[in-house]
C-alpha cells in the first residue's frame, strides 16, 4: 500500500493523545487509592489541555486524507458496519471527554457523586476519567480495526495490529506524560517513565510479533486465482493502460526493496531501542525525556509508514507490467 | 432475486479494447458527469476507467498462450466494499445486485478500494470521489432505448461477443447456461466474494480423426478401378445441364 501522510500523521498523533490521557488518569488512580501523592488540579487539567492538542492535530491530520471533506460529516451513518464510521463517532466523543474531564479539574467543578462505605469517594473527575478510559480504548480498537478488518491485506489481518496500535500509542502518550510531568511536577516523572518503558517494552514485543508473523505470511492469492488459469507460469504483458492509474498510484509504496530493508531496523531502533535508553537516563536526567519523545514519534512515524507499506494488496497482481 | 452480472470468454476475446472505449464513451457522457482524465494527450495521460483489457501470457516459450483478460467491477454477491464505506455512498442494489457508489455521499477517503481484491475502483482524481463499474445502469433500465440495445455499453461494443449480460440467478439465463456449460469461474475465489462476473475458460476444439476416417469405404475409384474416358461423341456436363 502507498502510505498517506494523512493518515500516518492521524494514528501516531491521536495515539500519543490517547496515550497521555490514560497515563495522567491512571496517575489519578494511583493517587486516589493513596499510592501517589495527588497532584493539584492544574496538573491533570493542563495535561488534558495537552493530550486534547495532539488529538486534535490528528483530526486535523485525518481531514487531508479525504477527497470531499465538507461531506465528512456523513462518515458517521455507517457505524453498524463499518470501523472508519466507529471511529469517526469515537474520536470526538473522546475529545469530548478529554476536554470535560480537563474542564472539570481546571474549573474545580466536581461534586461527589458516589461514596463507598469505606468512605473512598468519587467525584466528577473519577467518572469522566473512567469514561475517557473507555473510549480511549475503544478508540484503539476503531483504529486497529479499521486495519485488522480487511481480510486479504494479510499483513493487518490479525489482533496483533490492534494490540500494538494500543500499545504503541500508550507508549507514546506515557512518554509524553513523563516529560510533561518532568517539566509541571518533576516528582512524578519517575513513575510516568517507569511505566512508558514497561510499556514500551510491550510494543516492541507485539511490534516484533508481528514483523515476525508478517515475514513468514504465504500469500493466498496468486496470478492463478487472479486470472483463474492453473499454470504455473503465468505472466502479464499489459496491464491495459500505459499512463499510470489509481490503482498504480494507490498501491504501492514505490520505494526500492534496500529501502524498506533499511527502514526496518531504523524504525526499531527509533521507536524502541533509543526511547527505551533515553528513558532509563531520563528518570535522572529529565532533559533527555524530550529527546526520548522526539526520537520516538520520528520512529513512529517511520514505524507507520513501514505498517503500510509492507502490507501487499491482491489487487497488485493485476498491475505488474506496463505494456 | 436477481443478479445482474457479465460473463466474459476469455476463448473469445481477442484484446481489442472495444470494450475499454465503448465503456469509457459511455460513462463519460452521462448524468453522472464525467470520468475525468488528466493530460490526455500530454506526456504522462491518466484516468479514470472502469474496465481494462489486461494481456498475460500463460506458458513458456515455444508453448505459450496469450489470454486478453477484461477487468471490471465483479459485482460480488458478498461485497467486502460496502460494508466498510463509513458514509453508506457504496452500496449494493437489492433489486438487481448491482454494486454502486453514490457519487454525492462519497467523501473520497478510498477505504472501499482498500477493501476490495480486485482493484475494480477507481477514484475520480478531479471529482474526488470512487467510481467503478456501474453495469451501465442508466442504460440496462433505459425504455427510450430499443429492448436490444438495453445492455451494458462494453456488451454492446464486443465484435466477437465475447461478453454475456444476464441474471446469475435465473438458471435458464443465458449467461447462468453459459457458466454452467462451459465450466464459468469467479476470480480469486478463496476471499468468499462470490462474484456475480464470471469468466469462460480457454477451450481446446480438438477433432479425433483415425486413419481409416481420411479414405472412403465406399470409395467408387478403389472398388471400380478408375473410370474408362467418355467418347468425344458422348454428351458433356454442359449439356445435360442448363446454368
Amino acid at each position: 500500500m502507498k502510505p498517506a501522510f494523512s493518515v500516518i500523521f492521524l494514528t501516531t498523533l491521536i495515539g500519543a493523545g490517547q496515550g497521555l490521557f490514560l497515563a495522567l488518569f491512571t496517575h489519578q488512580s494511583y493517587a486516589l487509592f493513596g499510592l501517589l501523592p495527588m497532584q493539584s488540579d492544574a496538573f491533570y487539567g493542563y495535561g488534558s489541555a495537552l493530550a486534547l492538542l495532539f488529538l486534535i492535530g490528528g483530526l486535523v491530520a485525518s481531514f487531508f486524507h479525504l477527497g470531499r471533506p465538507e461531506r465528512a460529516w456523513r462518515s458517521a451513518t455507517q457505524w453498524r458496519t463499518s470501523w472508519l464510521s466507529r471511529e469517526v463517532i469515537v474520536l470526538p466523543a473522546f475529545m469530548g471527554l478529554v476536554f470535560l474531564y480537563g474542564a472539570a479539574q481546571l474549573s474545580g467543578y466536581r461534586p461527589v457523586l458516589v461514596t463507598l462505605p469505606s468512605g473512598l469517594s468519587f467525584d466528577m473527575t473519577i467518572v469522566l476519567g473512567v469514561i475517557g478510559t473507555l473510549l480511549s480504548f475503544a478508540l484503539f480498537l476503531c483504529t486497529g480495526m479499521i486495519y485488522a478488518c480487511l481480510r486479504f491485506l494479510r499483513e493487518w489481518h490479525s489482533p496483533l495490529t490492534v494490540i500494538n496500535y494500543i500499545l504503541l500509542g500508550g507508549s507514546s502518550g506515557f512518554i509524553l506524560a513523563a516529560l510533561y510531568s518532568a517539566s509541571v511536577a518533576p516528582s512524578q516523572s519517575g513513575f510516568f517513565a517507569g511505566w512508558a518503558i514497561i510499556i514500551t517494552l510491550l510494543a516492541f514485543a507485539g511490534r516484533g510479533a508481528s514483523l515476525w508473523r508478517n515475514a513468514r505470511l504465504k500469500p493466498k492469492s496468486t496470478l492463478q486465482t487472479a486470472i483463474g488459469i492453473k499454470h504455473p507460469h503465468i505472466v502479464q504483458r499489459s496491464m491495459g493502460a500505459m499512463g499510470g492509474s489509481f490503482n498504480t498510484r494507490a498501491f504501492f509504496h514505490g520505494k526500492s526493496a534496500a529501502f524498506m530493508r533499511a527502514i526496518k531496523p531504523a524504525f526499531l531502533l527509533l521507536a524502541f531501542v533509543m526511547p527505551l535508553a533515553l528513558l532509563a537516563l531520563g528518570i535522572l536526567t529529565p532533559a533527555l525525556l524530550g529527546v526520548a519523545f522526539i526520537v520516538q514519534y520520528v520512529g513512529l512515524l517511520a514505524e507507520r509508514w513501514f505498517f503500510f507499506a509492507q502490507a501487499n494488496h491482491p489487487q497488485n497482481l493485476y498491475y505488474q507490467t506496463i505494456g | 432475486m436477481t443478479q445482474l452480472a457479465l460473463v466474459i470468454d476469455l476463448n473469445v476475446c481477442v484484446g481489442c479494447h472495444a470494450c475499454v472505449t465503448s465503456c469509457k464513451e459511455w460513462n463519460t457522457s452521462g448524468a453522472a458527469g464525467p470520468l475525468c482524465d488528466e493530460n490526455p494527450y500530454g506526456a504522462d495521460p491518466t484516468g479514470t476507467f472502469f474496465n481494462r483489457v489486461q494481456t498475460f501470457e500463460v506458458g513458456q516459450y515455444p508453448n505459450t498462450e496469450t489470454v486478453h483478460f477484461p477487468k471490471s467491477c465483479l459485482h460480488c454477491e458478498d461485497p467486502p466494499c460496502v460494508p466498510v464505506c463509513p458514509t453508506g455512498a457504496s452500496y449494493k442494489r437489492k433489486q438487481d445486485g448491482i454494486v454502486l457508489v453514490d457519487y454525492d455521499k462519497c467523501i473520497g477517503c478510498e477505504y472501499c478500494s482498500w477493501a476490495c481484491p480486485y482493484g475494480a475502483r477507481e477514484i475520480d482524481m478531479k471529482q474526488k470521489v470512487m467510481k467503478k463499474c456501474t453495469l451501465c445502469v442508466d442504460r440496462i433500465y433505459d425504455t427510450g432505448l430499443p429492448e436490444t440495445d438495453r445492455k451494458p455499453a462494453c456488451v454492446m461494443a464486443c465484435p466477437t461477443s465475447a461478453r454475456l449480460f444476464g441474471d446469475v440467478h435465473d438458471p435458464e439465463s443465458v449467461v447462468s447456461k453459459a457458466i454452467r456449460e462451459n465450466a464459468g469461474y469467479a476470480l480469486m475465489p478463496e476471499w468468499g466474494t462470490q462474484p456475480a462476473n464470471h469468466y469462460l475458460p480457454r477451450r481446446k476444439t480438438n477433432l479425433k480423426i483415425h486413419g481409416d476416417e481420411l479414405e472412403r469405404v465406399d470409395n467408387p475409384l478403389k472398388v471400380d478401378g478408375k473410370l474408362p474416358k467418355p467418347s468425344k461423341s458422348d454428351p458433356t456436363l454442359d449439356d445435360v445441364t442448363t446454368w
